[in-house]
């Protein structure tokens, strides 16, 4: 389980700058990392760097936390998880760390954050993503969430997505936008 | 899209994390028992099949600039022309429909945090509907994916 919470509070080096040449690693890996047996080499053809630089900036900026992984990100809809539902709790403020860390730590829970409420016309302050095949399996699992609340929590919905209206999995834009994966 | 064991075991392994290492795929035939070509040829089809989205670097986007949560009550028979709206403003990367009175839900991202709240700003007044902001205030499980029960999906 991973805990972090605003930049300047993470252990990582919060002074870490991009280089040029890191940028440029970015954008040549949003698509993808080359499928070679040595993508560093690749990439470093692509780039016209040396491939022991190119993995040594990767490694720089998993250190910095730039980097959070690589990864094969599986496409959970693909998968057959076609309901996915953003479960929203009202949680007392003095629970919601506690209750974020014990959320977030369900198998079946694949984000969760604590964000600010906007009273009157938002109450929760607790996101939990979680995935199903079906609504009855979503709904069970929020019901597991829900008992594991107890006292703490005094509200909650589940917002279904009815439609995937953009996402791309770019992750930095030349221009030097990120993007991200909530 | 048929997958065998060795397809969910390699999906199970490496959907959080990737050996950042000078030969990953050499260091994932280890594990998963194949050779080097076997994974590399693996990875391929499962991308091309989508399956897996991609294979690759996740970076940690409050580091590389600024992005935020933002959703929006668009009444029913506007939701169409908002969302487009919404996905041709600059640094949209997700788009949402959900139900509820919030109906759009999408992230904005920036390089920086004064350019999320010109572009947010922007947004919201060719909208000229509210928009509630919803960054980020805390942390628990981010983006780590989550167990994969193969035995329940269709």
């Amino acid at each position: 389980m991973s805990v972090s919470t605003f930049p300047s509070e993470q252990d990582a080096a919060p002074d870490y700058r991009l280089s040029a040449r890191d940028r440029q690693l970015i954008v040549a890996t949003q698509a993808g990392l080359p499928l070679s047996s040595d993508p560093w080499a690749t990439l470093g053809r692509q780039l016209n760097m040396p491939a022991g630089e190119v993995l040594a900036r990767f490694r720089r900026m998993q250190e910095a936390g730039v980097l959070r992984r690589l990864a094969a990100v599986p496409d959970h809809y693909r998968l057959g998880y076609r309901f996915n539902g953003m479960t929203v709790w009202d949680i007392s403020d003095q629970a919601v760390s506690e209750m974020g860390r014990q959320v977030g730590a369900q198998p079946f829970v694949s984000h969760c954050y604590r964000r600010p409420r906007h009273l009157p016309w938002w109450t929760y302050n607790l996101f939990a993503m979680v995935h199903g095949t079906s609504r009855q399996e979503v709904e069970s699992k929020a019901g597991q969430i829900r008992e594991l609340l107890g006292e703490t929590c005094s509200g909650h919905t589940i917002l279904y997505s009815s439609a995937i209206l953009k996402k791309t999995g770019l992750r930095l834009k030349k221009q030097g936008d990120p993007s991200c994966s909530e | 899209m048929r997958l065998d064991s060795t397809d969910k075991q390699l999906i199970n392994l490496y959907q959080r994390d990737l050996p950042v290492c000078e030969r990953p795929y050499l260091e994932m035939s280890r594990q998963l028992g194949i050779s080097e070509g076997e994974v590399i040829d693996r990875l391929q089809v499962l991308q091309s099949d989508q399956v897996v989205s991609r294979v690759g670097p996740v970076f940690e986007h409050r580091r590389a600039g600024a992005s935020l949560l933002a959703a929006i009550a668009a009444p029913e028979e506007q939701m169409d022309l908002v969302a487009a709206r919404i996905n041709r403003a600059p640094g949209v990367n997700h788009n949402y429909a959900r139900e509820h009175t919030y109906n759009l839900w999408f992230v904005m991202t920036a390089p920086d945090e004064d350019t999320l709240d010109e572009r947010l700003d922007e947004l919201e007044h060719q909208l000229r509907l509210p928009m509630l902001r919803l960054p980020m205030i805390e942390g628990y499980h981010i983006d780590l994916g989550f167990d994969i029960d193969w035995e329940a999906l269709p």
